[in-house]
């Protein structure tokens, strides 16, 4: 799975570049945005702010908002690969969406370590190229969701979260968070639904929903008995 | 400050954010208890995420081609089709959809 999730990511890039020309970034900012920031939820939420005419310090509120989560991913990477010390600065940075499902999609953990380097390298690499691709075509190819590619974003979450959902347990998390994010949505400022959903998952975890062996922690499937995400 | 000033912010912010994680010690997540509220913290943000990206324009909820994307991807993954199959139905999906009319 590891190269397939760095691979859409990589086309989404395509769509990220392209929207963030439009949404009046230069090329060396969306550029920038896609080396350090590197967070393709915050960067779209970035670029969502200014493109709608919102102010620079809201646009970087709702990245930093949204880029929380890559804090709590931060945690469950050093817990599950345990980096050494010179490694955790390179896992910091490439602790993202994917690299984390990835490696929390495995047992094994020489293979966690080796799905989290590589859909991660995998996805900084694709998705820089295709910033890049999809900036200089920019104007060129005009709406990117005439292409389809939010539509392969959608895809590509609701693939991440599919796996995942094996019992009611899990099934009822996420549909909680999903109706509370929409609740949310047209009232609070873009990035803080889907904190509020996070709030809401960790309360719901803390309580002990369900046994404790059901796994809701996300690395008890074995990758070879989940073949809706098991081919890599 | 300019709009460069907060671009790079942003990503100074978005570097340390995910640093932290990584500095905060082992064993507080290291128990049955912190493991479940991580693996329940991560299913809720991306069922968030999945919300979102199908529904949210701006702070505005939307029914569109997106829509017909999750249906279609839905799908794909109940015939247990590999993840790069989802994102490519999901892609077709929406291009289709548009292209018949959908918004």
């Amino acid at each position: 799975m590891a190269l397939s999730v760095a691979i859409a990511t990589g086309l989404y890039g395509l769509s990220f570049g392209a929207l963030s020309v439009a949404a009046g970034l230069t090329l060396l900012q969306t550029m920038a945005l896609s080396l350090l920031l590197f967070s393709g939820g915050s960067q779209f939420a970035f670029i969502g702010v200014i493109a709608g005419g919102g102010s620079g310090v809201s646009a970087m509120s709702a990245a930093a908002l949204l880029g929380i989560r890559n804090g709590v991913y931060g945690m469950q990477v050093n817990v599950l690969l345990r980096p050494s010390r010179w490694r955790k600065l390179p896992a910091a940075h490439l602790t993202i969406d994917e690299s984390v499902a990835t490696a929390t999609g495995q047992t094994d953990p020489d293979e966690q370590r080796r799905g989290f380097w590589a859909a991660g390298i995998g996805v900084f690499v694709l998705w820089n190229l295709f910033t890049l691709v999809g900036a200089l075509a920019g104007n060129a190819m005009g709406d990117p969701a005439r292409w389809g590619l939010d539509g392969a974003a959608v895809a590509a979450f609701l693939g991440l979260l599919w796996p995942r959902i094996r019992s009611r347990e899990p099934a009822a998390i996420a549909v909680v968070c999903a109706v509370v994010t929409l609740i949310a949505v047209p009232l609070v400022p873009p990035g803080v639904p889907i904190l509020l959903a996070a709030v809401v998952a960790a309360v719901l975890g803390l309580s002990g929903l369900g046994p404790a062996t059901e796994g809701l922690e996300p690395d008890v499937e074995p990758y070879p008995s989940s073949p809706a995400g098991g081919t890599r | 400050m300019s709009l460069w000033g907060w671009v790079l912010l942003a990503c100074a912010v978005s570097i340390a954010t995910k640093f932290l994680g990584f500095l905060v010690p082992a064993r507080l997540l290291d128990n049955p208890r912190m493991l479940r509220v991580a693996g329940s913290l991560t299913i809720g943000l991306l069922a968030a995420l999945t919300a979102t990206n199908t529904f949210a324009s701006g702070q505005a909820l939307v029914v569109d081609a997106r829509v017909v994307a999750l249906v279609a991807a839905a799908v794909t993954l109940w015939l247990r089709a590999p993840f790069l199959v989802v994102v490519a139905v999901g892609a077709l999906a929406a291009g289709l959809a548009r292209l018949l009319g959908a918004a």
